[in-house]
């Protein structure tokens, strides 16, 4: 069969189609979901027991550079990754419902792959997860104006070994640089310590990835000794997270200069030093693994 | 708006192609109104005048050059596979539609509009999809069923149209599943179900945009200038587990994840049938961005969840009313009469007296 690659670059301009912010859909009330499948009762569910427990009880997490995370307005929070079933995200969501002043929501970005899993699929946008499309970013930042968590290792984050923790992996293409100059939002990096002891992987068992269908197949202290639930065996390795400060996509052109692909990836280089070089910082000022 | 409207719809005996023209009556700036098909007019028209033409529109760019049409509707868009069989769909989608395309071509062609229907098939459904499709948007994998092959073809021949007729404005519509009082969809069907079938593990995005909206989107394509692409969805997207309790059905994960070949033979002897191209559909789902079309000036009178309801009231009603729903039946000599013959008294606008009025829509 051939592939249909169908484009629509040659039709007629429909004159610039505009799609104004006004015209969202207003929200229905009467919902228990909004149009993103996200759903306030399980998510605060969720929020009251399971995340409130690892979060001050299990990791007894302590959040630094707060006041960085702007009040209003899109923002893109962009943070190292570890873990088999990574705890970070869950916590850096859990710290601005916590510590700032003005709470806000954040949406995290998850692989495609959890929307074809029986199970994930059905339950990750419930808790405020999207599949990670680059339109699907820039609508919530630009559009909705609300704050965006990735992880630009991706899955070489999740997938690396105890023995490379706080190594960071290649920072994809930029392309998460240029969601947030297209969608003239600024950029809050992110450091974790504490997600790369608490979920250590030992292994990865490629037949097992294939047998399973998973993304990856890691020997961890719990998993898979103790089945599926073993994945939330994490360790009570002490949680520190470090927001650093903003870094403003307009001033350095915004949407016009996404083109410029020297500057992308020269901006994506820099963020992933200097949330490498913070992650050094941390390290080297924690004087243990389990009590900070 | 002075300028008139002289207007061709195709499958004027399909339901949209019948109750676009039923609409269309009522505007003032419509000076005519044709309807061709195979098959005879399933609604009352009044001003409609009805053109029986052969399966081939081969003789269509002799009814649009002598009746100076300037605005062609095409509205016979097959999008669900139950409808036709895999050729026939073929035939009427793509075949007809270039058929379609080349009646209103040509340089001495008086045709300066076409509005087509198209369905969000194109877009298909797939795991990487983005949460909301956006007009511009290229299609990532080839298509998957027949059906969407088939959409996705003719709107290419659509689209050559345009380029090749610059002078013309051509608007495709692309529409969200549907739902209303007596149009027959994938949805309806499956809402007419006993209790919602779903897939285990799953709730898919799913977006409606009520009947009389499709038909007043068809009119705002046909009475303003709206030339390109346009997604027309209601607002909000609903989760599947969303629409099963605003229609009061039971949701039973009876569909398995995987394997859908495998499954299908079973679930038929259940007297469930799921269309192929409605498999992905129930797993990952699909939405619309429908701000670009609402940009060029259309109100959607329901919201996606509003659709819903009103589709269950429907459902509620039909229980009690189902003996009394009368059919309209075509008759060539009295239409013949009613139309045409000097005995019958006319209002000053030309227009047979009549007691049911008007439709006002």
């Amino acid at each position: 069969m051939p592939a249909q690659r169908t484009s629509l670059a040659a039709l007629p301009a429909p004159a610039a189609v505009e799609r104004p912010r006004e015209l969202l859909p207003a929200i229905e009330p009467e919902r228990r979901l909004d149009d993103w499948g996200r759903s306030e009762r399980v998510e605060a569910a969720f929020d009251a027991t399971l995340l409130e427990f690892f979060y001050k009880r299990w990791f007894r997490t302590e959040v630094q550079g707060i006041e960085n995370v702007p009040d209003d307005g899109g923002a893109l929070l962009v943070s190292n990754h570890s873990g088999a079933l990574p705890p970070d995200a869950a916590m850096i969501a859990k710290a601005i419902r916590e510590e700032h002043p003005r709470p806000r929501q954040l949406q995290i970005t998850v692989e495609h792959f959890f929307k074809g899993y029986p199970g994930f699929s059905m339950l990750l946008p419930k808790i405020g997860c999207v599949a990670a499309h680059p339109a699907n970013v820039h609508r919530l930042l630009y559009d909705e104006r609300q704050l965006v968590l990735v992880f630009p290792e991706g899955r070489k984050g999740t997938e690396k070994l105890y023995r490379d923790r706080y190594q960071l992996r290649r920072f994809g293409r930029g392309g998460f640089v240029e969601a947030a100059m297209r969608a003239e939002a600024k950029i809050v990096p992110v450091c974790v310590v504490g997600a790369e002891e608490a979920a250590p992987i030992f292994a990865q068992v490629n037949f097992m990835k294939r047998v399973t269908g998973l993304l990856y197949f890691p020997i961890t202290p719990t998993f898979p000794w103790l089945g599926p639930l073993g994945m939330l065996g994490y360790l009570p390795a002490k949680f520190k997270i470090r927001f650093l400060e903003p870094i403003d996509t307009v001033s350095l052109g915004g949407p016009d200069a996404v083109a410029d692909k020297a500057l992308v990836q020269g901006l994506a280089q820099d963020i992933r030093s200097l949330i490498q070089d913070n992650l050094h910082d941390m390290i080297a000022k924690r004087r243990s693994v389990w009590f900070g | 708006m002075a300028e008139q409207r002289r207007i061709l719809i195709t499958g004027v005996s399909s339901y949209w192609g019948g109750r676009l023209a039923e609409a269309l009556e009522s505007f003032e700036q419509v000076e005519a109104i044709i309807g061709v098909d195979e098959r005879e007019p399933t609604r009352e028209l009044e001003r409609t005048e009805y053109v029986k033409v052969s399966n081939h529109h081969s003789l269509l760019s002799r009814i649009v050059r002598a009746a100076e049409i300037d605005t062609v509707v095409d509205t016979r868009l097959v999008v669900n596979s139950f409808a036709a069989s895999p050729r026939e769909a073929h035939e009427n989608n793509v075949i007809d539609t270039m058929n379609i395309l080349t009646a209103c071509d040509g340089p001495e062609s008086p045709v300066k509009r076409f509005v087509f229907k198209s369905s969000a098939h194109w877009y298909g459904c797939e795991q990487d999809d983005p949460a909301f499709f956006v007009e511009g948007m290229e299609r990532k994998h080839p298509a998957r069923t027949a059906i969407e092959r088939d959409i996705v073809e003719a709107e290419r021949a659509v689209r050559d149209y345009a380029i090749r007729r610059p002078e013309a404005l051509v608007t495709t519509l692309r529409c969200a599943n549907v739902l209303g009082r007596d149009v027959v969809t994938a949805y309806e069907r499956i809402l007419n179900l006993p209790a919602m079938p779903m897939v285990l593990g799953f709730d898919p995005r799913t977006q409606f945009v009520h009947a009389d909206d499709v038909v007043h989107a068809l009119e705002h394509a046909v009475i303003s200038d709206v030339p390109g692409v346009y997604n027309v969805a209601g607002d909000g997207v609903l989760a599947l587990s969303e629409v099963a309790s605003l229609a009061g059905k039971l949701p039973l994960p009876i569909l398995p994840p995987f394997g859908a070949g495998l499954a299908a033979l079973p679930l038929r002897r259940l007297g469930l049938r799921v269309p192929d191209e409605m498999w992905n559909l129930l797993r990952f789902g699909r939405g619309l961005d429908n701000r670009a079309f609402k940009a060029s000036g259309f109100d959607y009178s329901y919201t996606s969840r509003e659709a819903v309801q009103r589709f269950a009231e429907h459902m509620r009603l039909r229980k009690v009313m189902r003996d009394s729903e009368e059919g309209f039946h075509y008759d060539r000599e009295v239409e013949e009469f009613l139309r045409w013959s000097p005995n019958v008294r006319r209002e000053p606008s030309g227009e047979p007296t009549s007691e049911t009025g008007s439709p006002s829509s």
